[in-house]
């Protein structure tokens, strides 16, 4: 790899507000490398990469590229520059097609973005039809057509933002053949993100931000997991997660035969059958959209079951049966079910965010008390409690929840719903954009109610996660089972084939 | 260059200090405005516009009635509003609970005066609640555009009350309704200490204080806001959005009803098409200027009648068209909206300590 410098950012400073998102940062990204920025979240790296593609302004510093100093100031100005962008949210208007994505913005004739996207296709070996609708595209097809997006543009430094945070293993492993590709063509790459394994497989050269301050890069080959994490967290951190043995093990939620079709009529969860129990934490691993969000708002009350589907929810206190389906979320609390669901959508299902902390645990209990007055006594002594028990950073309790980082209202909506006393814990992507420290407190919570005799369902992505927390891994497939396999034993590649093939059979 | 970024908070005073600014500068634009275009002393053209609204006892108590009136319409916005169900129908809801007065007034004369404006009172609320109802029941059941529904509710009301009109009509041939029973006062709001719109400001008074309640103390209250965030969470939270969305459509009708009666049996003791005159819109920016707050829409709405009344004033009195006052009211409201940017964000000015080279 050449030692040539493409972009060199010196002393970049943002500040929102009183936060300073970057202070002081310097960084370099060679030509014809790959370059990974890790941190933590909150650490600034999609804020010093945004500035690079001219979505925000930087309030000082200075960027030169190829050794000519530049300014910034649109995502324009950085396509001008070969500077191009590939979000985490993609940016793809749904109904138009592949290569009408392409032409936004430009001008230019779609019969030549057509003819530039499969150019772009056999360079680079990305599957892409032009006239295909966003709408018909999978999550891993919308990422290569935003790929294509930002090539055609004629960009020589991409930057991903957390590409693989969508992906199978399967795909990211393509993904990365083609960032190689790239990388062999002269292009310059940089990739954010906070998986360990993928900086050490992918890139060249790691820098690392923590605080929004540059703390220093280093060659992928002279280094490892521990000591990147080290340099990210800023001390030593154990990457073990803790697993408990699984005691008194009891039915709690025997699900048989479940299915259910989504508002459009599509079956995203396809004659589904497994037992949770009282004493363990039961994982679910699968592709992003295989029915996991499905299967649990079934269960929750929130999304109607087919005829013939199943699910019992046995009492710990009485023993007695319960059936959950055909119920909606009123009937379910007036049965006294004591499940907590943490969803998927924090702020948009798990908490209101324009609200401040005790009005968000008012969620659960409002309709506590006889009168037809809200108890606000109950929830504000429950959100100090929680943000004293649980370490959340808030400027104070009336903060509404949605200027929180992620961190801190993942934490809010966790601690409410482990203060029920939950008999049944359901999590969907509970560490999802959290950092090495959340995501342990957290793992340590759920073990906690473990420990509690609660029956956890934890909705995973991170297969070394769930297979250091689970005690039984669920395995789901376009919607249906592919198996269960005992976390203590199972490995990664096979979770991985099963998740892509029923039973994991490679076809 | 300028750097514009979100406030993280500012003390309430302060954000209250920046309005008062903009209504300062808005009167010092409006003034040199005034004399350009019209050479006339601006100073004497805002003592003209304050006494307009306040000049004598009787215009007081005009606007002090006219003022009642817009707070209760946005009294009863402000649930519907909060919970983002846009309620554009006020006008027809003032005017079905305007006509369920009306009826009791005139065929209803034997009933003893007190209990009859009791029953105008339920009447025109159950009125007001059912046209608010129609809309609110269609949404939940057949997913239809409540602003679209809500709007031509409104004309169908203002047939509805030509119909009516015509019915009553008094005397015959004028196609309009003359002060219904002027000698026997029937279904009039009595005087109270001789001040003869004491009552509507009472009455408003406690819908204001008894809303604020509801809406930030209540368990209906709590379900609105959460409705109004997100359906998704209220769902999550099992609250059966399909039924708040129906009760709180409906009381909002129904105060915007009562607000119908208030004008019919405190006010005009008549119906024409024009009861609601508009004022089912003015409320609109009451209720959003606001921000639902009860106790700012007194405010809110004092400033609004004022600036109305005043504009009348100077247009009557400088013989000077009409659209001068209204571009005075329209600058002031400019000022007033504007401010909230400034109370939103911050300015800084950023210094370029480095040569911007492109």
């Amino acid at each position: 790899m050449g030692n040539e410098i493409a972009v060199k950012m010196t002393d970049i400073t943002k500040t929102f507000g009183e936060v300073y998102a970057n202070r002081d940062v310097c960084l370099d990204i060679h030509k014809g490398e790959i370059l990974s920025l890790l941190g933590e979240n909150g650490s600034g790296k999609t804020t010093l990469m945004n500035i690079l593609s001219g979505i925000y302004f930087p309030d000082h510093g200075s960027i030169e590229v190829n050794g000519e100093p530049v300014v910034i100031r649109s995502p324009k100005d950085a396509f001008d520059l070969h500077i191009g962008m590939i979000h985490q949210h993609f940016k793809l208007i749904d109904v138009f097609t592949a290569a009408e994505n392409v032409l936004l913005g430009m001008k230019d004739k779609l019969k030549n973005v057509k003819a530039g996207i499969i150019d772009i296709c056999t360079k680079y070996g990305f599957v892409m039809d032009p006239d295909k609708k966003i709408y018909d595209m999978s999550v891993s097809e919308k990422q290569t057509l935003e790929i294509i997006k930002v090539l055609y543009r004629g960009a020589d430094i991409l930057i991903l933002d957390e590409p693989t945070a969508v992906l199978t293993p399967q795909e990211t492993e393509k993904l990365f053949k083609i960032l190689r590709a790239m990388r062999a063509d002269g292009k310059s790459i940089v990739i954010i993100t906070h998986k360990l394994h993928e900086v050490l497989s992918i890139s060249d050269r790691v820098a690392v931000l923590r605080k929004g301050e540059y703390i220093g890069s280093v060659k992928t080959g002279e280094t490892d997991a521990q000591s990147l994490s080290n340099m990210m967290v800023g001390r030593s951190v154990s990457l073990n997660i803790e697993r408990l043995e699984v005691k008194n093990r009891v039915e709690r939620l025997r699900v048989e035969g479940l299915s259910v079709h989504d508002h459009m009529g599509v079956l995203r969860v396809d004659n589904v059958s497994f037992t949770a129990y009282g004493g363990e934490i039961l994982g679910i691993a699968g592709i992003t959209g295989s029915g996991q969000k499905e299967l649990l708002e079934a269960i929750a009350g929130l999304e109607d079951a087919d005829k013939n589907s199943s699910i019992i929810y046995i009492d710990p206190n009485t023993g007695e049966e319960e059936q959950l389906c055909g119920k909606n979320p009123q009937q379910i609390r007036e049965m006294g079910v004591g499940f907590a669901f943490v969803p998927e959508d924090r702020l948009g299902m798990g908490l209101v965010a324009s609200m401040d902390i005790p009005d968000n645990m008012l969620i659960r209990s409002y309709l506590k008390g006889k009168s037809g007055f809200v108890d606000m006594k109950i929830s504000e002594e429950l959100a100090s409690k929680v943000v004293e028990e649980l370490g959340v950073v808030t400027p104070d309790l009336r903060t509404e929840v949605g200027k929180l980082s992620g961190g801190n209202v993942q934490k809010v909506l966790v601690g409410r719903e482990i203060a029920s006393n939950p008999s049944l814990l359901m999590t969907a992507y509970a560490v999802r954009g959290l950092d090495i420290n959340t995501s342990m407190a957290i793992y340590h919570l759920l073990n906690e109610q473990k420990k509690r005799g609660t029956a956890v369902i934890y909705v995973g992505e991170d297969l070394d996660v769930l297979l250091g927390l689970c005690d039984r891994i669920m395995v789901l497939c376009a919607g249906r089972i592919s198996g269960i396999v005992d976390g203590r034993t199972a490995t990664k590649e096979q979770i991985g084939l099963m998740m892509t093939s029923i039973g994991g059979d490679q076809e | 260059m300028i750097h514009i970024s979100k406030r993280v908070s500012m003390p309430k005073w302060q954000g209250w200090l920046i309005r008062l600014a903009a209504v300062g500068i808005a009167l010092l634009v409006n003034a040199a405005l005034i004399y350009a275009l019209t050479k006339l002393n601006p100073i004497r053209v805002y003592i003209t516009m304050f006494q307009g609204a306040f000049g004598t006892q009787r215009r007081i108590w005009n606007t002090l009635a006219d003022t009642a009136m817009l707070l209760c319409i946005g009294v009863g916005l402000a649930p519907a509003f909060k919970m983002k169900f846009w309620n554009i129908g006020a006008e027809g809801q003032i005017l079905v609970g305007g006509l369920a007065s009306a009826a009791c007034m005139i065929y209803f004369k034997s009933i003893p005066s007190g209990i009859l404006l009791l029953i105008m009172f339920i009447l025109s609320g159950l009125a007001g609640g059912i046209w608010g109802a129609i809309p609110a029941v269609s949404k939940v059941k057949l997913n239809t555009n409540e602003t679209l529904f809500t709007l031509m509710m409104n004309y169908i009301a203002i047939q509805l009350t030509s119909y009516f009109v015509a019915l009553w009509e008094n005397p015959k041939g004028s196609n309009c309704v003359n002060i219904i029973n002027p000698d026997t006062n029937i279904g009039w709001f009595p005087a109270v200490f001789g001040r003869q719109y004491l009552l509507n400001v009472v009455i408003v008074m406690i819908m204001v204080v008894l809303m604020y309640l509801y809406l930030k103390r209540t368990k209906h209250g709590y379900e609105i806001a959460v409705v109004g965030a997100s359906k998704s969470t209220a769902r999550y939270a099992a609250i059966d959005v399909n039924k708040v969305t129906i009760r709180t459509v409906s009381l909002s009708g129904a105060i915007c009803g009562i607000a119908g009666f208030i004008a019919v049996a405190g006010q005009s003791h008549t119906i024409s098409t024009n009861t609601a005159g508009g004022k089912g819109f003015i409320a609109i920016i009451v209720a959003w200027l606001s921000k639902f707050n009860t106790f700012v829409m007194i405010l809110v709405s004092l400033l609004l009648v004022f600036l109305d009344k005043g504009a009348r004033e100077i247009a009557s009195k400088f013989n000077i068209n009409d659209h001068m006052s209204k571009m005075i009211m329209g600058i002031i409201l400019f000022f007033i909206l504007g401010s909230e940017f400034f109370i939103n964000y911050k300015i800084n000015s950023v210094k370029s300590e480095k040569k911007e080279v492109k």
